[in-house]
């Protein structure tokens, strides 16, 4: 395996560039980066989102008007698998104070907080405790913790800059100054941060921040900070109860209107169980398997917006959701490893972007819409991309991490990014000698449900946390805050929530009338459909197989 | 000649004249699939809808441990079915599951010792030091290393060791001492970032600063300013240059 020759003599071209490339690094002279004139105009004419007919008007619910991309409009405009007049009110399954739906990194953190405030909590989560995006993410976590260059203030305005200034105000201010604090939580939690010997953290650039300000553990950021909370929450095994593979269908609403509960359904027994809560976190996360436009992700497996879609047909409007993220670096070659992140750090740590001729034609640290943007402009208008082989029509750019090890030593490639440096070894690839190629690839959800910076919604009880909501990040996020975001709001929401069900003396009679009233609403706006909503599981059957299958039956993607 | 079934797994089937097509043997029934999968699309393609044994598809979350043998050879390979591109012939099937023990501690409690090690799990000191974990860690990691580093007492070079874990368990199904591996590596790396590598100084003083509200104002201020005046301070803040030292300091000291 390993690249094929036509890929190793358009190498040769990035070989020839690299030393001057190396020698004006080293000089402290950067490719000049766009202006913020440059940067609208470069995401109007290639961002993914701006494409027409990328976007589709809702015709139902709280935020009806509000255009958001095709497939997740089609989630929206569905019916619930619940039908309001069948369903059994009457025998609960489980009883809990907290209710949290979704096993990440958000999950987990409010589940802990929740148990601190001394509720009984269920983690309902639709894979195993930990299968999230969390435990994906690579590059870092954000926290200005150098007070000699930095603060909460210059992390403000990089947030704003990235989300193009459209950001809630307020909960930016809630993360940047949340974030010290949830490094520390981590440190005492037992995170092994990199450090200096006398403790002092490292600390890296992302793109689009004025100090390095990233905090990690090694490239394996975000799977060490959710074993860790997953670890903690075993620990206290007593007040939390974790249903692994028993997603959240819809939520559960009193006659007052406050949420208390959900209706999960366990994926393999194909039961459905209710659970009666004083009070709900929504913290499923993001929805790259919805593959918008078709494009690859780099999302795990159940990441299908399911949070969002019940979260709103109970009421809670949603804002932001039109903008989806498209991490500028995932791997296309070889097709094994395709749509995988290769984290921002590569880029942090220097490597510059070429394209075919062996030419950087990007600052390798803009925000990644306007990354992202700038290879697909070069891989189109400019027509510099690199051939994908195998691949017809597909093209890619080359992240050069080989300057790393010119840069900081031999060796650093392998010691700083172990996870990626194994998966390229394992495909015949040396990627502290060879580049990678890579192309924009499904990264995360900017927008969501909208909450306050307490984790509060527009409904009683219902509390958001993590990627399913949206507003701090407007409509482009920046490296490293999804991390601090998961586990800042994660944190407050579970808060939030333990108290409100500690307050909470009873909970009135459940039922799904939301959902009767979203049913009529979808009647009356003339739509339709047998699609059924959330989506669950993404579908990658084979449609030869599909049409063998004579006596089977599919209820959306579910088999 | 040594097969690995003895079950007869040759009957013909017609498929199509697809050259691109291998068979593999999933729990011994054979599927053909295209050449170029890895092990977790081939069950998909094979027409098995994933819901055990499949998490990040990336590499990372240790849902699809998977165990493999070729013909021919004795030989027990492992990988994780995201990563693992199929052979033709190979026999596999995934672990999405192995029971393991894991102790149930307070972290604030423990001491930074080996002692705490062998009393929340007795069994380390049973390792006969076989190497099985080691040559079955799809990460290559080396298990055996990190549990005797624990036995000898250096519970951060254990930390260090089984660091890239992904916690997926094959060492655990393969142990002949009944070591849960990966949880006893786990407390190992806790221990370490809570107890053994020094705290992080200017982190409690960046908390303290922030306790005295010395961000609000300047805060409050950016919340509430008008968008160009916004433009402005974001286009004009100093950059931290790419190679700068880590005690580089601003010119403008005002809102640190």
């Amino acid at each position: 395996m390993g690249y094929t020759p036509e890929l190793m003599d358009l190498i040769k071209r990035v070989e020839k560039t690299r030393p001057e490339r190396v020698a004006r690094k080293k000089a402290g002279q950067e490719f000049p980066a766009l202006t913020l004139d440059e940067r609208k105009e470069r995401l109007e004419k290639y961002h993914p989102d701006y494409r027409a007919g990328a976007l589709r008007e809702l015709r139902v619910g709280p935020s009806k008007g509000y255009d958001v991309a095709q497939e997740f409009a089609d989630q929206f405009e569905a019916r619930s698998r619940v039908d309001p007049d069948k369903i059994d009110l009457t025998e609960i399954h489980y009883e809990t104070d907290v209710l949290v739906i979704g096993g990440g990194g958000a999950g987990t953190a409010a589940a802990l907080l929740a148990q601190e405030q001394g509720c009984r909590v269920i983690i309902a989560t639709k894979l195993r405790h930990g299968d999230a995006n969390t435990m994906m993410a690579e590059g870092g976590i954000q926290a200005a913790t150098k007070g000699w260059k930095d603060s909460p203030y210059y992390h403000y305005l990089d947030v704003l800059g990235g989300g193009h200034f459209e950001n809630d105000p307020n909960l930016v201010k809630t993360m940047v100054t949340e974030a010290p604090k949830v490094i520390g939580w981590l440190e005492r939690l037992g995170c092994m941060f990199n450090k200096w010997p006398d403790g002092k953290m490292f600390t890296l650039h992302g793109a689009g921040t004025c100090r390095k300000r990233m905090h990690y553990a090694g490239d394996m950021t975000g799977a060490e900070i959710m074993r860790t909370l997953r670890d903690e929450c075993r620990n206290r095994i007593k007040d939390i109860g974790v249903l692994e593979f028993s997603p959240a269908v819809e939520l559960l609403v009193d006659e007052k209107g406050v949420c208390s509960g959900a209706v999960l359904y366990n994926l393999e027994t194909e039961e459905y169980f209710l659970v009666k809560a004083k009070a709900v976190v929504m913290a499923t996360g993001g929805s790259g398997r919805l593959h918008m436009q078709g494009f690859m992700t780099t999302n795990h497996y159940g990441a299908t917006g399911d949070g969002v879609i019940i979260g709103y047909r109970m009421g809670v409007g949603v804002r932001f959701l039109h903008a989806t993220q498209y991490h500028p670096t995932g791997a296309v070659f070889p097709e094994q490893a395709e749509g995988l992140l290769i984290t921002e750090k590569v880029r942090g740590a220097g490597a510059n972007l070429v394209n075919s001729d062996g030419n950087q034609f990007v600052f390798e640290r803009e925000p990644r819409d306007i990354e992202s943007s700038s290879i697909i402009r070069e891989c189109t208008k400019i027509g510099k991309g690199v051939p994908v082989p195998g691949q017809a029509g597909k093209f890619g750019v080359w992240l050069d991490s080989p300057m790393i090890d010119l840069l900081e030593g031999p060796g650093t490639v392998e010691r700083e990014f172990p996870a990626k440096f194994i998966l390229y070894k394992r495909y015949g690839i040396d990627i502290g000698k060879l580049p990678m190629l890579i192309y924009p690839t499904l990264h995360y959800q900017n927008g969501g449900l909208a909450y306050e910076s307490d984790g509060s919604t527009t409904v009683a009880g219902f509390f958001v946390a993590g990627e399913v909501g949206g507003g701090v990040h407007g409509a482009n996020r920046l490296m490293g805050n999804s991390l601090l975001d998961i586990t800042v709001f994660g944190r407050l929401a579970g808060r939030t929530a333990g108290k409100f069900a500690k307050e909470r003396t009873e909970v009135g009679k459940i039922g799904v009338e939301h959902v009767r009233r979203y049913h009529r609403e979808l009647e009356e706006a003339g739509i339709e459909t047998d699609r059924v909503s959330p989506m669950v599981l993404p579908d990658y059957g084979n449609p030869e197989v599909k049409k063998r299958q004579w006596t089977t039956t599919y209820v959306g993607t579910v088999r | 000649m040594a097969a690995v079934e003895v079950l007869r797994t040759d009957i013909p089937l017609n498929i199509e004249e697809r050259t691109d097509l291998v068979p593999i043997f999933i729990l011994g029934k054979r599927y053909y699939v295209p050449s170029t999968l890895t092990i977790q699309k081939a069950f998909e393609y094979a027409g098995y809808q994933l819901i055990r044994g499949c998490g990040c598809r990336g590499g990372i979350c240790g849902a699809c441990a998977t165990v493999y043998r070729m013909p021919e050879s004795p030989k027990i390979n492992v990988g994780l079915a995201c990563q693992t591109v199929v052979q033709p012939n190979m026999h596999l099937t995934m672990i999405p599951f192995f029971p393991a023990n894991r102790a149930i501690y307070n972290l604030e409690e423990l001491e930074a010792n080996s002692k705490t090690l062998l009393k929340l799990y007795p069994e380390l000191a049973k390792c006969m030091g076989c190497n099985t974990c080691t040559k079955s860690c799809p990460m290559e990691l080396p298990v055996m290393e990190y549990i005797s580093a624990l036995l000898r007492g250096d519970i951060e070079q254990a930390a260090e060791l089984s660091f890239p874990c992904v916690m997926c368990g094959i060492c655990t199904s393969r142990c002949p001492a009944e070591l849960g591996q990966y949880n006893i590596a786990i407390l190992a790396r806790r221990i370490t970032g809570r107890f053994i590598k020094p705290r992080a100084q200017h982190l409690q003083d960046m908390i303290a600063r922030i306790e005295t509200d010395r961000y609000e104002e300047p805060l409050n201020k950016l919340m509430s300013t008008d968008l160009e005046t916004l433009r402005k301070l974001y286009v004009d803040r100093q950059m931290e240059p790419h190679t700068a030292d880590e005690m580089w300091q601003p010119d403008d000291k005002r809102f640190l």
